[in-house]
This record gives C-alpha cells, structure tokens and sequence, in this order.
C-alpha cells in the first residue's frame, strides 16, 4: 500500500455543527403525506368531482328541477332522462344534482359549526380545567344523554322546517364529540415541556391556548372534522327521509330516497340513485378523514 | 435556617473597562462587602400535593439561596423533590408552604406585574429535548418568544437578536427557518438554552439538562453552559441526579432525599469528606470508568429502596436504608449541623 | 476458552418509511463461557439491534440480515426455524430490556409471569412444583417477602423491584447467555448498583454468560471482563476491560474517555466533547464512518473502510492508524 495514503488528512471541512435533517414544516410534510396516499387521493377526486356536480350538474340539464312531465313519470334511466323520472315527472338527474347542493351545504356547514363551538368549548375545558371543566363536562353529557330526535323534532315545531332548522338541530349536539377530542388534546399537551417554557417565559393563557395548544391538536382537529362531516350528512338524509327534512319543491338525496323506498319494488332507480350518492359521499369522506388523521399524526400508524 | 454556603461571590466580568480596571476589580473582590444578598433566597419550602385525602409531601421543608453567577447543584435521585423545588421556585408549581425570595421580595406576595418582570429575569432549562420545543415553530420563532412577550425587540432588531443567539450558543444562523424535528437533540438543548438566555436573564433553573442526550454530546452542553455563565454571569440552579456531572458547574451542592436536604457544601469538600451517611452511599454506588480502581473500591450497597412519600419515616427520612442507623433515628428528625466551614449535614452521628 | 456465541460479519438493515437504514455494517464478535461482554456505544450505534438479532426478535416485515451468521452451539441461529428458535429463546439465551416499566404484562401477577417462562420450556412439570420454584427465584433475586410477591401485579412495584422480577423471568430456564439491554438506564444510581450486583452474582453462581450493552463506560468498567465500542454499526475497538480503559488506540473511544463526566477528576478538569454527530445510516459511504469527526484522520480514511486490526493479544481496533503498513504506526 502507498505510504502516502497514511498521511494526515490536511485539507478537511470544519467539523459542521449545524448538520440538519432536512425537512419542513408541519403542513408540508403533512401535505405531501396526504399526497402518497393513494386511497385518499381518490376520495378526494372524487369528493371535487361531486361538488363540481353539485355546482354545475344543473347547468347540463335542460330540465328543472321542479319540472313535472306527468305523462312520463317513473319512467326508467333514458337518454332523455339520464337517472329517470320521479313519481311526479320530474327529471332525477336535475333533482339529484339539487340535492347534492343542499346535502353537501347542510353537512359541511353542521360540521364546520361542530368545529367552531367544539374546539372552543373543548380549549376551554382544557385549559382552564378545575370547576370550569367540571361544569362544562357536566353540561355536555347532560346534552348528549338527551334523545337525538326529540331535540329535532322540538326544533321543527318551534322553528318550521327547513335548511337552517335542521344545521341547527345537526348542531346542537353534533359538537359533543369535537368537544372530547379537543379536551383531551389538550389536557395531554398541558402536560409537555414546551407549554410549561411558554409559561416560564411569562406567556398569558391565551398566547398559550392560540400559539402553542391549539396548533398541536390540529391533526385530530382536521381529522374529526372531516369524519363529522359525513354523520352530518347522513343525519340529514336520516331525518329527510322521516319527513322532517327539507319541503317540497326544494329536494336532498334523503327525501328523495324517502319517496323511493316506496317504489323500490316497480322503479327502483329512484332509490338507489340516491342511495349510491349517498353512500359514496360518506364513503369518500370517510377515506379521506383516515388519510388526514394518518397524514398529520404518523404516530398514529403501526 | 442557615443559608448554603456563605461564599463571597466573585465578582462578574466587567465588560468595556480597561484590563487593569479588571485586574483591580477582581483583586479587591475579596475585599468587597462579603455579604450580597442572595438572589435566591429560599425558606423552609414546602410542596404538597393532596390526592384521595393522602398527602404527597414532594418537598418537605428545604432552604437554600443562590448568589449571583454562582450555581448552586441540587442533587437526588428520582422522587426525591428536586425538580418540583426548581417548579416552585419559578413559581411553574404552587409552593404549600414556605417562602421564596428574589432580590429579598417574597414571590407569593408579588403583583402579576411584578410576576411577569420576574419572568424577565428567571428562566428555565428542559430535560426533554424533544418535548421542550413546540413542534409548530421554527427555531427563530422559538428563541424569539421572550421577546415577543415582553415586547422586546421588534422588527429587524428581532432577527438580529435571533441570529445571536444562535451564535451564542454554537449555531448558524440560517437555521432560525427550521423546524424542531430537523434537529438532533444536542441541538435542540442549544436552542432552548438560546430560548432561555433571550431576555438576559440573570438566573436559569436547568432541570436535568442533558440527561437526555448522549455522552459524546453532554460535554459539548456542558461546557457551553459554563462558558455562558463566565461570560454573562448567569446563576444556575443545577438540578440533576447525576453527581459525576454536577462538580463541573457547582460552586455548592445540595443533596436531596424524599423531600428534604439531607447535606449542602462547597463542591470539593462535599466529594472529598461526604459527612451524610446518604451522600456517602450515593458517591459510593457511581462507577468510575477505571477497572481496577472499581475493583478496589469499598462498595457501600444500600438495601431496600426509597420509601414512600405518601408515608415518610417519621424520624431521618433516610433512617430505613441507613446502614448507621440507631433508634434515636427513627423517633428524631435531625436539623441541618454545621460540620465544617459552610457544610452542613442532616444527621445525628455525622 | 470455548466461544459459547460467535457473530460473524453481521448486516442488517432497516426499512423505514421507504428508506433503508444499515444499522449493522458488519460486526464480528464472541461470547466465552463464564464472561461478562461489554457493548457501548451511543444511541443510533447498532448495539440493541445486535441483541436483539440474535434473539430473532427483530420485526420481520421492516428488517432483514442482509449477510452474517450468528452460531450458539455449533448451529447458525439465522438458519433455525421459528419453532426451532423458540426452544433456544428463553431456555439458552434471555433478554432483559431496559424499561421495566413497559416490558412486563400489567394484567398479570409476577408469580404468573415467572412461572409462564419457566414452564413453557418444562411442559412436563407440576404447578406446585414450579410455584415453590418461581419463589425461590424471587428470594434469589432479593425481592423481599416473595410469596406475597408472587401474587402482585406489576404496578405495585418500584422500577428496581420490576427489573429483578424482570431477571428473575430471565434466569427462571437457566439460561446459558443473558442479553442485558441497558437494563440499569432507567434506574436511580443507588438501584443501579443493586441490579449490578445481582447480575454479577447470577454470572457467578449460576455460571451464566452475560452480554451487558449500555452507553454508560463506567457501569462497562464495574462489570465486564472484555469491552466492544460500537459507532455507527460497527465494532471499532475490542479489548479485555483493563487494556480498554488504559490504552484506548481507536479515536473514539480514546475521544469518550476525554469527554465523559467522572467522579475521580477536579472540578476544573477540562472535558473534552467529540465535536459533530454520528452520520446519517441511510446513506451509504465510503471511508471511516468516524472519520469527519477524527481529529487524527488519515489521507486513506476518506477512501476506505479500516479493516479489524490486531494491534495486540485480544485487542483490536478499527482504525487505518493501527495497520501494519503505516508507517506511523509507533507499534
């Protein structure tokens, strides 16, 4: 072996203090988790896809959604009507596309309300803890032992149905669940070294809650949220489909399967449409509620 | 209660004066008046917690007080009440009792605005280093925390600020950008020793701060929190369990057992006479890494374990393991004796 | 001497979020009857994996031996069969970890847990039989009044009392080797000293083989007979204990002994860190793995790997500066 080899290494780089693994920050790498998952990645086309169709569906249409053709009504899926006809001649298609806009606009709207009413009420059950907590805790199971439905249907009575009585009566417990979650968040974060540096800095109780709590909860903040949203629907559709929903002209997918059901031996197109959109939502919803809560708390994952 | 060590404090580094200016100072800084008063100052301190009507006494009547640039070591293994005595003396937990005094004012007494002035000047060190920092921020942000809640610095000034610190404590300073997770935990402890030094604080409670981190990178934090108390005179409350590391940054030492100050002394005489039959056992039981010195040394094995703190031994906390014990130590809970020059003991035989 | 477990050019390798990590390079070690053997090293340095390859107790579907042979008693342990391995996991070889807190079954009363290891391996013998015995191994232990012991559950216990349960549970079979994976990290130093204690009595009395890894020198100091340094998946110095500490030659381990804090120096004695971190093990390298952090590199540590050198009777280093070709080397 060359002698010259065993010489002293001369021309050598510092030695680098600052080597970092290089990354980003949270929403960037969560993000580009989200992006790796396949799964969600198509719950999410196809979530667009349905809104765009919600949106626009109508456009395409030149029925009404309102539109009876007596003489053809029950008439099978044709391509004069896409999905067919209803009971009253009205094209499925347009109506199914109205119902999407208030299915979708009824659910997201109760599950963002759920979020805003939850982390609040959770942030501070958590972070004040002592009596507060207790008392809010108390309130809440007190609120969720009450019946679902005699809620709704007090509701009804005193507001008449309709789009913003039934987010309202969704509303009125659905943040429960949001609620829990962030408490106990919060309460595991109260516990890490790095709130009890922002309190030996001197921080108030607010600074801590928005910049330091907050922010940490917000993978099963998203995660819950997006999974919420397809109870929400489904609760919709449940109490449309008991006749306590939306009225007349106006249509979402659980009135529509309400009518259908009763026709389901002669026509049933008219419930199944509605049906599969119903279920496919809450299926995309689903996915892409997993593959949120996966991407921003990998711990999560086995 | 008699104070921990009576030393005269050296004086700080007086920076911007001439050497010969220095030269004087530090000459007749043993001439100085001995006594400063301490900036801490603590009396009979006291932490109960109350959990199904038992009481856990974690600190059962401590005193002690730091000077200023001098670092005080406390000393114990787990449960023995160290790290809820460096809480309570930043005021993180509720004291039960006894006081605590900065600058000679009692802290339970103080205004929130004079709180949060004292937060200014008190700050503390995590044990934890992927705990102590806030997943969400970057670095700079991080550092430069204190200086938003005291609305310091602002602006251009505010990244200035963050780039010095960094430096100060062996970063670069472009990573103020990065994340906590892209560091290791060596680096992580130096930015949240630059978090700390933010404000210019005057002491800093460091609580196990590199028991986290591997050897090869314990002496690099070590050495970088003494070179930062020769430089800004910072005092240390150091908290740790580990008595090979305290003797680098200690003037003092306090030896902690269930609660209480078993022993306190200047740190050469507490290694070379421990008078507590505890802090005998403690230095005993640490290996050296020397095998034939190992071989040769007198093991002093203590048996059982730490009883409870729901239930102390009425008398000297340690007398269940003591291998002197005698009855008279069971009944009799022994005061802190001066054995010599500012050393003390809790016993009744040392 | 007869070698009880050789560990020849060991590879393996990880695969972590789609990213391969060599956590072994190539290690070659043996365990002699009736020794205690030291492996240290730093977080990240490869030495629990180690221990626990040879235990087979790696996850399966994320790690793989990509080279290498383990053998205990003539057989090649990578080879055996699930079935095969267990009558050897347990019986000839035990594993004590190093939390106690977590490696043992909350929802089962030390005595069961005890007695399960025990007669797994024994089938044929009688409850009573193996009760009275799983006594006796928490007497043996220094677990105080065993039979009331015996019928409590883990979380009754303190962290030393759960690590002799924990030893007890190891040496119930009468294991020939004992894997001790940091078993006394996470306990007060006054406990420590206990559990080192009870270990070395089981290496005396019951004649049992230890292999003892931990990152802390002076626990290596107090209890081993001979001493592996570990960095970065790789033995870089082996020697008996005495050598180790004297005449360190590989330049981390010489730039430990320098930056460990220690009970015997003054206060004012400088420690000196190793400065930079360990490398990355997802990437590949060619060259010294401690060579960026070497303040004695060489012109060829850049270039190539350093082969195990025999600088002396049973002392062996990693490093181009020890090679008999340099010439340099003070011999």
């Amino acid at each position: 072996m060359d002698p010259d080899h065993f010489l002293p290494l001369c021309s050598r780089q510092p030695i680098v203090q600052d080597q970092v693994v290089a990354g980003s920050s949270y929403w960037k790498e969560s993000l580009r988790r989200l992006r790796a998952n396949r799964i969600a990645l198509l719950g999410i086309g196809i979530l667009i896809f349905l809104g765009l169709f919600a949106l626009f569906g109508p456009m395409l249409s030149p029925y009404e959604h309102y539109e009876m053709h007596l003489p053809m009504k029950n008439s099978p899926p044709s391509s004069k009507f896409i999905f067919g006809t209803d009971e009253l001649g009205r094209d499925m298609y347009t109506r199914t596309c109205h119902g999407a806009r208030i299915s979708l606009f009824v659910g997201i709207t109760a599950a963002f309300l759920d979020l805003v009413i939850g982390v609040a009420v959770g942030a501070i059950a958590g972070c004040v803890g002592g009596k507060w907590d207790e008392a809010i805790m108390r309130t809440v199971d007190i609120l969720y032992s009450i019946p679902h439905l005699l809620i709704v249907i007090m509701l009804m009575v005193v507001m008449g149905p309709g789009i913003f009585t039934i987010i309202i009566a969704l509303t009125f417990t659905g943040w429960i669940g949001m609620a829990r979650i962030v408490r106990g968040q919060i309460l595991q974060l109260k516990q890490l070294d790095f709130v009890r540096a922002a309190e030996a800095l001197g921080a108030s109780r607010g600074r801590i809650l928005l910049r330091h709590l907050i922010p940490n909860a917000m993978g099963p903040i998203l995660a819950t949220m997006t999974l919420t949203i397809p109870t929400a629907i489904f609760a919709e559709a449940f109490l449309s489909f008991l006749g306590l929903g939306v009225q007349a002209p106006a249509t979402s997918w659980g009135s529509m399967a309400s009518t259908g059901v009763y026709a389901l031996r002669f026509y049933p197109w008219r419930l199944f449409i509605p049906a599969t959109f119903i279920s496919l939502t809450m299926l995309c919803f689903n996915l892409v509620g997993d593959g949120i809560r996966d991407a921003f708390d990998p711990r999560l994952r086995t | 209660m008699s104070p921990v060590g009576e030393n005269i404090p050296k004086i700080l580094t007086i920076r911007g004066k001439s050497p010969e200016m220095q030269e004087n100072a530090l000459n007749n800084s043993d001439t100085i008046l001995a006594k400063m008063p301490p900036l801490i100052s603590v009396e009979e301190l006291r932490v109960h917690y109350l959990s199904d009507k038992r009481s856990l006494k974690a600190v059962d009547g401590i005193s002690f007080s730091l000077h200023e640039g001098k670092t005080l070591g406390l000393v114990g293994e787990s449960g023995c009440g160290k790290s809820t005595t460096g809480k309570a003396v930043l005021q993180l937990e509720q004291p039960t009792g006894g006081k605590i005094l900065f600058r000679g004012t009692d802290l339970a007494l103080m205004s929130s605005k004079e709180l949060f002035a004292f937060r200014r000047e008190s700050q503390m060190i995590f044990q934890d280093p992927y705990a102590s920092l806030n997943p969400r921020m970057t670095a700079g942000d991080i550092i430069a925390e204190p200086l938003d809640i005291h609305r310091l610095e602002k602006g251009s000034q505010r990244t200035t600020r963050i780039h010095e610190l960094l430096q100060l404590v062996g970063l670069s300073p472009h990573l103020a950008s990065r994340f906590p997770h892209e560091f290791s935990g060596g680096q992580r402890q130096r930015i949240g020793i630059a978090r700390a030094l933010a404000v210019r604080p005057r002491f800093i409670v460091c609580d196990e701060p590199i028991s986290a981190l591997d050897v090869s990178v314990q002496a690099q934090i070590i050495n970088l929190l003494k070179s930062l108390q020769e430089e800004m005179g910072i005092a240390y409350l150091f908290i740790t369990h580990d008595l090979r590391v305290v003797k680098y940054l200690s003037t003092e030492i306090a030896v902690m057992y269930l609660g209480h100050i078993v022993e306190s002394a200047p740190t050469e005489e507490l290694y070379k006479n421990p008078a507590h039959p505890y802090t005998q056992a403690l230095l005993a039981a640490i290996p050296l890494p020397d095998p034939v010195q190992e071989r040769k040394r007198n093991r002093i094995v203590l048996k059982d374990e730490v009883p409870s703190p729901y239930a102390p031994p009425p008398g000297c906390v340690f007398c269940t393991r003591c291998p002197f014990a005698q009855p008279i130590c069971q009944t009799e809970r022994p005061v802190m004796r001066q054995i010599a020059s500012a050393h003390y003991a809790a016993c009744h035989f040392a | 001497m007869s070698n009880l477990l050789e560990v020849e050019d060991l590879h393996i390798c990880f695969s972590v979020l789609g990213q391969e990590v060599h956590a072994l390079r190539g290690i070659n070690f043996t365990l002699r009857k009736g020794e205690i053997l030291g492996i240290a090293g730093e977080s990240g340095c490869g030495k629990s994996v180690a221990a626990k390859a040879i235990m087979r107790l790696l996850p399966a579907h994320s790690s793989s031996v990509s080279q290498g042979k383990i053998f205990y008693n003539g057989q090649n342990l990578l080879k055996l069969s699930e079935a095969e391995m267990r009558s050897v996991r347990g019986k000839e070889i035990a594993m004590i970890f190093q939390d106690p807190m977590t490696s043992l079954n909350p929802t089962k009363t030390i005595g069961a847990q005890v007695m399960e290891g025990y007669c797994l391996h024994r089938p044929e013998i009688k409850k009573q039989e193996a009760k009275h015995y799983a006594i006796e191994l928490l007497r043996q232990v220094g677990i105080p009044q065993p039979e009331e012991r015996f019928l409590a559950y883990p979380h009754l216990f303190s962290g030393g009392m759960r690590q002799r349960a924990m030893i007890a549970l190891a040496i119930a079979s009468e294991p020939k080797i004992l894997l001790a994976d940091e078993p006394t990290t996470a306990l007060d130093v006054t406990i420590q000293a206990q559990i080192l204690d009870l270990l070395r009595k089981i290496a005396q009395e019951n004649g049992t083989s230890i292999i003892l890894i931990t990152h802390d020198l002076s626990v290596i100091a107090n209890m081993c007979d001979r001493v592996a340094i570990m960095y970065a998946g790789k033995i870089v110095e082996e020697a008996p204990v005495d050598v180790l500490f004297k005449t360190p030659r590989h330049p981390y381990t010489q730039g430990l002994l320098h930056s460990i804090p220690r009970l015997d120096t003054p206060r004012d004695h400088p420690l000196v860190p190793i400065e930079g971190r360990p490398p990355n093990l997802t990437k590949t390298f060619s060259g010294c793995a401690f060579c960026p952090r070497c303040s004695s590199a060489l012109r060829i540590c850049t270039a190539n790997d350093p082969p195990y050198i025999s600088c002396d009777t049973e002392h062996h280093v990693a490093c181009w500066r020890e090679h008999p070709q340099n010439p340099h080397n003070q011999g």
